[in-house]
């Protein structure tokens, strides 16, 4: 039997519309907010309290002694190893340091060398990390050859 | 003569593709997003070293110091000056002492600006050493150029 006035089947759509506003909003929300994350790492710095350490130290037993100067700008001036004056090249301090310690007197006991920095008031810190850089070590292609590993810091010079 | 009209049809685009790319580009952020930025601070930009790597390991009982470009200390973020932080770091080690630990235990991390005078450094961590704390990291960006 034939049917008359037979609805046409009606298409059921969900409406998008909204889903893809907050999907558009998330998505704008994000890329706002998306930060690339830079890795960081640490140089450990030994700082022991005054007083605390061996009142008997050798001779033999100090640490290098960097100095860093800096001009009115913070900028690095000049740095000297030992009161051996290095310019300003990292490279060269580097070897100095390679040259210190690079031969340890066998047969003998030889202790961690230390280093202690003693820079201007004013320099930029930057100067300071790229000094420790260079005598912590330096990579050999994916190796890192560690050079001091003890690093402290003398005290400010004020004014 | 009478002509038939057509009833108008709806063009509609097909848009699936787009809503796929779209949630794919939130699943992309949302794995990326990174919520540890709890430790870092926009005035400071750190210097970078080639030597240096992330830690396998945390460090424990971090005290994390974050100093601005005009030597400006900012701890738990609330800004200090060098003459201030020992305030903020009795805070600190009063935390610690809480969980049965000593100071030594403590860690200071030292997040200084790249351009920061080494003096201003050095007073915090003069101050830091009058408050018995000795262990010190001075964090930097890993460099691998």
């Amino acid at each position: 039997m034939k049917i008359r006035n037979q609805k046409s089947a009606e298409k059921n759509q969900l409406s998008m519309t909204s889903m893809i506003d907050i999907v558009f909003l998330l998505l704008i929300f994000f890329v706002m907010t998306f930060k690339i994350v830079e890795l960081e790492g640490d140089f450990s710095v030994r700082m022991p309290l005054a007083g605390t350490s061996n009142n008997t130290i050798d001779d033999t037993e100090l640490p290098i002694k960097l100095r860093m100067r800096s001009n009115g700008d913070g900028q690095l001036v000049s740095m000297s190893l030992n009161e051996i004056d290095l310019g300003t090249d990292f490279d060269s301090l580097r070897g100095r340091v390679v040259d210190l310690i690079g031969a340890p007197t066998p047969g003998l006991d030889s202790k961690p060398p230390e280093l202690k920095i003693d820079a201007d008031y004013g320099l930029r810190y930057k100067w300071v990390i790229d000094a420790i850089t260079a005598v912590s070590g330096y990579k050999d292609g994916d190796q890192v050859v560690k050079l001091i590993e003890n690093i402290s810091f003398d005290k400010p010079r004020r004014g | 003569m009478k002509v038939k009209r057509k009833a108008a049809d709806i063009v509609e685009g097909d848009l699936t593709p787009m809503i796929d790319m779209t949630f794919q580009l939130i699943a992309f952020f949302m794995v990326l997003i990174n919520f540890a930025q709890t430790e870092s601070n926009d005035k400071v930009v750190l210097p970078s070293s080639q030597l240096v790597k992330p830690p396998e390991k945390a460090l424990e009982f971090p005290i994390i110091l974050h100093v601005a470009r005009d030597g400006g200390v900012t701890i738990g973020g609330e800004e200090h000056t060098a003459e201030t932080l020992g305030i903020a770091l009795n805070a600190e080690i009063s935390v610690i002492r809480a969980e049965q630990k000593s100071v030594d235990d403590a860690n200071v991390i030292i997040r200084a600006h790249q351009d920061c005078a080494f003096g201003d450094v050095q007073e915090i961590i003069s101050v830091a050493q009058e408050k018995q704390l000795t262990n010190f990291a001075l964090r930097v960006k890993e460099n691998r150029q």
